[in-house]
């Protein structure tokens, strides 16, 4: 488990919910995946979501499926009602300027130590 | 017509016995499932859990509750001409039963099969499309009914126990 605030430092984030506090977010685990169905099929409550989707529909998965914080790769930014909805589901919206396959990397050696 | 069911062994009798005589719901909730509108989909998922979390279910239930009913919204909006979810909610369980306006399901052997999808390309787009819905449905409840067949409306409903 790691804290939201101390993994910012680790995968450069910006934070696009400035109205949620990632201090008071903790990740239990991390989960990769675009494909919104198998993020709700598979991941898990508590876990972060990887991801380069960043339409409305990210955050009603996140939400159904008990996901605390979204971490956009690439440096991608979610649009303004995107981030509403968001910060109404205490979901915390991170962009990462790392492509998925380092940031997975960065987020598991953090995790696993 | 084409049937599909879905029960988990050890709610056998209980799912048996409340389809034999559907008791009265403490709640009924209701909500529009238009079609291709893949922002109101969810709407249902989400007050419905809002409204459980209250009532004190606990968070996995809630989790299953909110995951196979916003599953089962996106195949309405995805993939029929719009229909209505329908809650009914009881001291020890969740009756949610989403009825649309057709096509209809022509194979449902394949339809339940993970990863065989006929979703078009702006389903796809939206991150849907993978063939994992009516699996996911199934796999967080405790009873699934499809009823369905080609060219007539769709009844997929579950029953999710608290």
């Amino acid at each position: 488990m790691i804290n939201l605030k101390d993994l910012m430092p680790l995968i450069e984030a910006t934070n696009h919910t400035p109205a949620l506090d990632p201090a008071e977010v903790d990740i239990k685990g991390g989960y990769v995946c675009d494909m919104l169905s198998d993020v709700m099929g598979s991941a898990k409550t508590g876990q972060a979501w990887i991801t380069i989707m960043r339409h409305l529909n990210v955050i009603a998965v996140a939400s159904m499926t008990g996901i605390p914080a979204v971490i956009f790769a690439k440096g991608i930014t979610p649009d303004a009602n995107v981030i509403d909805k968001a910060t109404e589901e205490s979901i915390v919206l991170l962009s990462s300027p790392f492509e998925t396959f380092k940031l997975a990397g960065i987020v598991y050696k953090a995790l696993s130590s | 017509m084409n049937e599909f069911w879905h029960i988990e062994p050890r709610f056998e009798a209980a799912v048996k016995g409340y389809f034999a005589q559907p008791p009265q719901a403490e709640l009924e909730l209701e909500f529009p499932v238009p079609e291709k509108d893949f922002n109101t989909a969810g709407n249902g998922a989400s007050e419905t859990k809002n409204l459980l979390k209250r009532l004190g279910v606990d968070s996995d239930t809630l989790r299953r509750i909110a995951v196979a009913a916003y599953e089962a919204e996106i195949n309405v909006a995805a993939h029929s001409k719009g229909g209505i979810m329908k809650c009914l909610i009881y001291d020890d369980l969740i009756h949610i039963r989403f009825q649309d306006e057709g096509p209809g399901i022509a194979d449902m052997d394949q339809a339940m099969i993970p990863g065989y999808s006929t979703a078009d390309e702006l389903v796809r787009e939206m991150g849907f499309g993978a063939g994992l819905g009516l699996p996911n449905i199934k796999k967080n409840s405790d009873a699934l009914h499809i009823l369905s067949s080609a060219n007539n409306p769709t009844t997929v409903e579950l029953l999710i126990f608290f």
